[in-house]
């Protein structure tokens, strides 16, 4: 581990101590560090000559930096390290560096609009094959992308996904300095992930000014952070019951999700928590009165969404449906870098509140909740399990609620060094790269959404599925177009 | 079958009586910007703070355009005069670009379609909702519409999966580059006489992604557009406020 950097998640260091090596050992290093069981938190080029890989090791909590020089191209990693391949296709595209043998070197967001959804497309050729093209514009109220499937009758045997329609060049917009816009492109990364993306920056600009957060503000990030984990899953659920056409879990639950977002704005007035986090802590207390209030309504949703979700265990129907449906493997989870519930229903012990505790979390443990059968029923499964522990924790933080402040003032950011932060969003895992330049200015900033990892997950589960399943595998990995495309 | 009725009956009602009764939103809740020109003392410290140039002032009239707005409330907290409030209404939805430029505290609402339109659209609207960027808050809270809570199927309202189907066009996000000439073939696809509805501060201006090359600063670059309904993303109220005062239902 000599040629690393280790820290730990918020951690900093000066810029300078990151490992430089040469090409070839970075990429022997990161390969045999993933072959024993480290997997890529991110892999970016900071300029047109620079390379850096953020590797995170589940079972201890550290996180290793390593950096490297290159001109114009070098070997892909991509072949070895299938984990790196959409890494690989972003560097190039935001840097012209060719990794040289990457077997699936296309465009990530199409930068070049009036080339979007041009590529050359995996094609399977045969008298009984055809092709079924789909998006960007899709037939209910979601985001746009486009799905391409090769099909034997209704079986599936390959699909590719190509997105790219939501980037409205956020990324781009933070290196050129956008100060008074930040916290706000920050919360818009994935709408429904405002705060985990919200805190993983604040957590940056936390760790690099050192920054000491009040414990009150760092306990209503975590219930912050944990009603909008409850608030999508229950959405989730709800919209997989409705994929199979099972209405009652389908209606209750669109009507709970709704009211979970309304607690959110029970003490900071919006429902997806817009204006709440800030570096440096909260700009919203929970006052006692809300506090009964949020207990109460808890209390009632509990209720609600049992009743509307052990349906689903109940039904033989939707069993039916739901089990051997859309399986991912556990190796093709590990060797993919999948985060998250994906994860965590192919049975890998994959959750940053728990490997990689900040906050709150530090303080008050959640287990993590897996099951073992990849398919759409451990991915509905192992979100039911979340709710229910995502509520308990909830009413135990607002029971031991400490006195304080819920900001602390944030000094200028120093010079030349690099921060990393791992939040355990609804998605997965989201990370943040900081680094900075001779000014404390962001000479990168880089952003990896859960969905940057895992979109490959989907394509391989619906290999040698029926394609009238692709809405229900779809939504049982619900990723986001937005956290991707940035 | 019998737990889902036992469950059905545990539920209980739950369609809010949305419009007979007004809606309760949070004590925190930021809506319709209110201005009083007369206690600006003329510090620009809002305009400063602004993160999407929403505010001018000029010769004292603060002018706070809410179709860049999104609703930060940055600018109530450096003013200690109080020019700019922020209300909790949640009404913000305009007819006209320009309705939606507040100058004071009057501010001129969405009204209702023309007779003729009316006549066709009045009792059934069918709108396709097509997500041209943006980060997917204006479509969850689209989403939430056709839930028991709002249950927008009571007003003739539905979201349809074709354009051939549909009546008007939903739009949120700020159309990105790459979402334009989809959105635009989604527009053509759908028979006259059609609506649009621009729905969050990116559909309207480009809101917080306004200036970036990556996007057109709002869907009215691309299509016309009959209704604004501001926010960021706006409340699910403040949309269902928006089309029926479109149908002429709320006035």
């Amino acid at each position: 581990m000599d040629n690393m950097l280790k820290i730990y998640n918020c951690g900093v260091n000066d810029f300078k101590n990151v490992p430089c090596l040469d090409i070839l050992k970075f990429r022997q290093l990161i390969i045999e560090q993933v072959n024993s069981g480290l997997r890529i938190a991110t892999l970016f080029a900071m300029s047109a000559d620079k390379l850096v890989c953020v590797l995170a090791d589940d079972t201890n909590g550290s996180l290793y930096i390593l950096s490297s020089r290159v001109s114009k191209s070098y070997p892909s990693l991509t072949p070895a390290c299938p984990q790196a391949h959409l890494f690989e296709r972003e560097i190039a595209e935001q840097f012209s560096i060719i990794p040289q043998g990457h077997p699936w070197l296309k465009p990530v967001r199409f930068p070049d609009s009036s080339l979007i959804g041009i590529t050359d497309y995996f094609k399977i050729t045969g008298s009984e094959i055809h092709e079924v093209a789909v998006g960007p514009v899709h037939a209910g109220i979601i985001e746009p992308g486009h799905f391409r499937f090769q099909c034997n009758g209704e079986n599936v045997f390959h699909l590719e996904i190509s997105l790219g329609y939501q980037h409205r060049g956020i990324e781009k917009a933070i290196r050129n300095g956008e100060q008074k816009r930040l916290i706000h492109y920050m919360e818009t990364l994935a709408g429904d992930t405002t705060i985990g993306h919200s805190l993983a920056y604040s957590q940056i600009i936390e760790s690099l000014s050192n920054c000491y957060i009040p414990a009150r503000a760092n306990i209503i990030r975590a219930i912050a952070l944990e009603l909008e984990r409850l608030a999508n899953h229950t959405g989730d659920l709800g919209a997989l019951a409705g994929d199979i056409g099972y209405l009652p879990t389908a209606s209750f639950c669109g009507r709970i999700r709704g009211d979970i977002l309304n607690m959110t704005a029970v003490f900071c007035g919006n429902r997806f928590g817009r204006g709440l986090i800030s570096p440096g802590g909260t700009n919203y207390d929970i006052e006692n009165s809300h506090i009964s209030e949020l207990k109460q309504r808890l209390k009632t949703t509990l209720k609600d969404v049992s009743g509307a979700v052990n349906l689903l265990w109940e039904t033989p129907s939707v069993l039916d449906r739901f089990d051997d449906t859309g399986v991912l493997t556990q190796k093709d989870c590990i060797d993919l870098g999948v985060v998250g519930v994906a994860a965590r229903a192919c049975g890998l012990e994959r959750d940053a509140r728990f490997n990689f505790a900040s906050g709150a979390y530090q303080f008050s443990q959640i287990p993590i909740s897996t099951w073992e059968t990849g398919d759409v029923f451990a991915r509905a499964y192992v979100r039911w399990v979340e709710i229910q522990r995502s509520i308990n924790f909830i009413e135990n933080e607002l029971d031991n609620l400490p006195d304080g402040q819920i900001h602390s003032k944030v000094s200028a950011l120093p010079a030349n060094k690099i921060a990393v932060s791992l939040v355990e969003g609804f998605r997965g895992e989201i990370c943040h790269t900081a680094i900075t330049g001779n000014n404390g200015e962001f000479l990168h900033y880089k952003i990896v959404d859960p969905s940057f990892h895992n979109w490959m997950a989907l394509a391989v589960a619906m290999r040698n599925q029926q394609i009238s399943d692709f809405p229900l595998c779809n939504k049982s990995f619900n990723f986001s177009y937005c956290g991707h495309d940035l | 079958m019998l737990k889902a009725l036992a469950a059905r009956i545990k539920q209980g009602y739950r369609t809010y009586p949305f419009p007979k009764k007004e809606p309760s939103l949070p004590e925190r809740f930021k809506g319709r910007p209110v201005i009083f020109n007369s206690k600006c003392n003329g510090c620009n410290k809002c305009i400063s703070v602004c993160p999407t140039d929403a505010i001018i002032v000029n010769g004292g009239k603060i002018m706070l355009d809410m179709g860049r707005c999104i609703f930060c409330g940055k600018c109530q907290q450096v003013c200690q005069e109080k020019a700019i409030v922020f209300s909790r209404e949640y009404s913000l939805a305009a007819g006209k670009r320009e309705d939606l430029l507040l100058k004071g505290q009057v501010f001129k609402s969405a009204g209702s379609l023309k007779a003729d339109m009316l006549k066709i659209f009045g009792r059934s609207l069918k709108l396709r909702q097509v997500s041209a960027g943006g980060c997917n808050a204006c479509e969850a809270d689209t989403n939430v519409l056709s839930t028991l809570t709002y249950d927008l199927g009571r007003f003739g309202v539905q979201f349809v999966a074709s354009p051939r189907h549909a009546d008007g066009l939903f739009i949120t996000g700020p159309v990105t580059a790459n979402m334009k000439l989809a959105l635009k073939k989604t527009y053509d696809a759908i028979p006259s006489p059609k609506i649009v509805i621009a729905v969050g501060v990116c559909a309207i201006s480009g809101g917080i992604y306004s200036g970036h090359p990556e996007q057109t600063n709002g869907a009215d670059n691309s299509v016309p557009v009959d209704l604004y309904i501001p926010g960021c993303p706006p409340n699910p109220y403040t949309i269902l406020d928006g089309i029926l005062r479109l149908l002429g239902v709320r006035s």
